[in-house]
């Protein structure tokens, strides 16, 4: 315990400096966008308003040197302060906290998605290599990997709502149905199916081919054989001895696409109307608000890097062979 | 070499299919001026067409604008962000990756923290943030997409690098005192250039999907017609019109599949030993 301890106190150290330079780099956009760096934050919403741009240069003291500039902005983002939407007459952080939960149901709900279709299919796949399941699932997913998120998401309203009247097409819930306990979480279940499918299908693709390899690789390895000659059942050696090595690439890989769940999600939240920081980055986007949308970059990194360190724990914990240092 | 490359190649029905059908939308690019003499912007006829009506096959959007014509016009956009901001993604990455691995010690160390920064980074709300701030044009796009894609690139030619280093004849390069950069340009990057050209052409589809991707946030150029900007444009109006957004969706989707096969084929004829060793046989 004490070990998984150490380790977490590790990667969440590792985790603060790389959040750092992720501060640093969005105080780098601020300044290297052309024009004045606060009429940029001001963006669309504070371009007519003097009084605004007046305050934003006091408050990231644009009169004094660049290096104090950058301090105060860096001691501003760790201390939770993200600005002011004058668009929304709201603080940034507020806005994106308010609109968290719904991204993390969507990302998560997608991410176990993809992660345990494509191991299913992947093993699956292996196991029938060179037959029709085989090609069934490596043309499936060499499909997904083609198609554009979004227009997967509107061609799955297109059939799934407009044709057959199936599943909602937009929203978290339905707007005053009222419904309370057990029939909200269905309504509100009903309402992922399409932005859970349209999201994970993609990297459910990714992982069907890396696993699909990857147990190819191993299912002929001497420790394998061994299982095999001492009578294991073969189902017993799929489970225990190749899935459990073959999935260490795919649980690694799939920390490293944590950030491209994140960022798929605004596009799947614009199409989808799910009121989440996706969404809210698209309509800061339209209104030029670039407060709100840095905001979102700085928060999204954060999610990430949560992502990573866990799928580092769950790493450590399917892994054979070491434990947690 | 390259007879028995051919020959793989042209045993991976995969690839020849998509070879074929990049072929056909690189030649939609280079004709669309002769195929669809007016400008994809222009409005032929009324809106709302649904295919197959007299004058536009793929039917009008909202604007009486060709969809066919927006379809033929979109792929210049989308092979030239493509090709562009890869090359852009290529240099950045291969340099990179190359001086951690030829180095080692702490430039390796600061390069590869570097690029962990940037794996770290949720690539498309970076892309996203850049070209809205940068403004939107063909630039910040290409700009933007190379910045998002060169970390697994760098990763890949660092560890290329990292083991031809000290190999025999690039110990013997190093002493029959060539100079560095004579040993990095012309010993070891040929040798590992072929891993090299399957991420790079593999790269090029993601750059396609990300520019469509933009464009469809409204963060395309806003001079060039393109693929994701038309679906985009008519997503609000999907449930009466379904046609303006499905064919577009097609187009990307072919494209980046054929780009995909043909990366997947030239894996497989240029590392047949990787190749077999992926599917166990």
């Amino acid at each position: 315990m004490a070990k998984i301890g150490l380790f977490l106190a590790r990667r969440l150290v590792k985790a603060a400096i790389i959040l750092f330079f992720i501060v640093l780099i969005n105080f780098a956009l601020i300044r290297a966008a052309p024009g004045d760096p606060a009429s940029v934050m001001a963006g669309e919403a504070g371009a007519s308003d003097e009084r605004y741009v007046e305050l934003l240069r006091q408050r990231f003291g644009l009169d004094e040197p660049l290096h104090t500039q950058m301090f105060i902005y860096v001691t501003s983002v760790f201390q939770g302060d993200l600005g002011y939407s004058y668009r929304q007459g709201r603080n940034v952080s507020a806005l994106i906290l308010e609109r968290l939960p719904a991204t993390l149901l969507l990302t998560v709900t997608a991410f176990v998605f993809a992660l345990a279709m494509g191991v299913l299919l992947g093993t699956l796949a292996a196991m029938k290599v060179g037959r029709w399941a085989d090609t069934a699932i490596t043309t499936l997913a060499l499909i997904s990997y083609a198609t554009p998120l979004f227009w997967l998401g509107l061609m799955l309203i297109l059939l799934f709502s407009v044709q057959l009247g199936w599943l909602p097409s937009f929203g978290f819930e339905s707007v005053g149905a009222g419904f309370t306990g057990i029939d909200r979480m269905l309504d509100v279940a009903a309402h992922m199916v399409l932005p859970v499918l349209t999201l994970g299908l993609f990297y459910m693709a990714v992982y069907t081919r890396l696993t699909r390899s990857s147990i190819l690789e191993i299912h002929d390895m001497d420790f394998v054989k061994t299982a095999r000659s001492k009578g294991v059942t073969e189902g017993k050696v799929m489970v225990f001895h190749v899935l459990r090595n073959a999935i260490l690439p795919v649980i690694t890989f799939a920390g490293f696409q944590a950030g491209h769940l994140i960022g798929g999600s605004i596009l799947v939240e614009t199409v989808f109307a799910w009121p989440g920081i996706g969404r809210l980055a698209f309509n800061a986007l339209l209104q030029r608000d670039y407060q709100v949308l840095l905001g979102v970059f700085v928060v999204t990194s954060i999610l990430v890097l949560l992502f990573n360190i866990i799928t580092d724990l769950l790493y450590t914990i399917v892994d054979p062979r070491i434990e947690v240092e | 070499m390259s007879r028995d490359f051919w020959r793989a190649f042209a045993n991976n029905y995969g690839a020849v299919i998509g070879l074929a059908l990049l072929l056909a939308v690189v030649l939609m690019a280079a004709f669309a001026d002769v195929i669809y003499p007016r400008s994809p912007w222009s409005m032929v006829t009324t809106p709302f067409q649904p295919p197959l009506s007299d004058d536009v096959l793929l039917g009008s959007d909202t604007l009486g604008r060709d969809i066919a014509a927006g379809i033929v016009h979109g792929s210049r956009v989308s092979l030239l962000i493509g090709l562009t901001s890869s090359a852009v993604a290529l240099f950045i990455g291969v340099t990179l990756g190359a001086l951690a691995g030829y180095f080692g010690g702490w430039v390796d160390d600061a390069i590869m923290r570097f690029t962990e920064l940037f794996q770290t980074i949720p690539n498309f709300v970076l892309a996203v943030v850049l070209v809205a701030i940068f403004t939107p044009s063909i630039g910040s796009l290409v700009a933007a997409i190379a910045i998002v894609s060169w970390p697994p690139l760098a990763r890949l030619a660092r560890g290329e690098f990292l083991s031809l280093r000290s190999r025999e004849f690039v110990l013997a390069a190093v002493t029959t005192g060539q100079s560095t950069t004579r040993i990095i340009l012309r010993e070891i990057l040929p040798n590992s250039l072929s891993p090299i050209i399957v991420a790079a052409s593999l790269t090029v589809a993601t750059a396609i999907l990300l520019e469509s991707a933009l464009s469809f946030l409204g963060l395309g150029d806003p001079n060039m017609m393109s693929w994701g900007y038309m679906i985009g444009a008519s997503r609000t109006v999907i449930r009466q019109a379904w046609w303006m957004s499905f064919f577009p969706g097609i187009a990307i989707l072919i494209t980046v599949l054929a780009i995909n096969l043909v990366g997947e084929g030239l894996n497989d004829a240029l590392n047949p030993k990787l190749a077999r060793k992926g599917r166990g046989r």
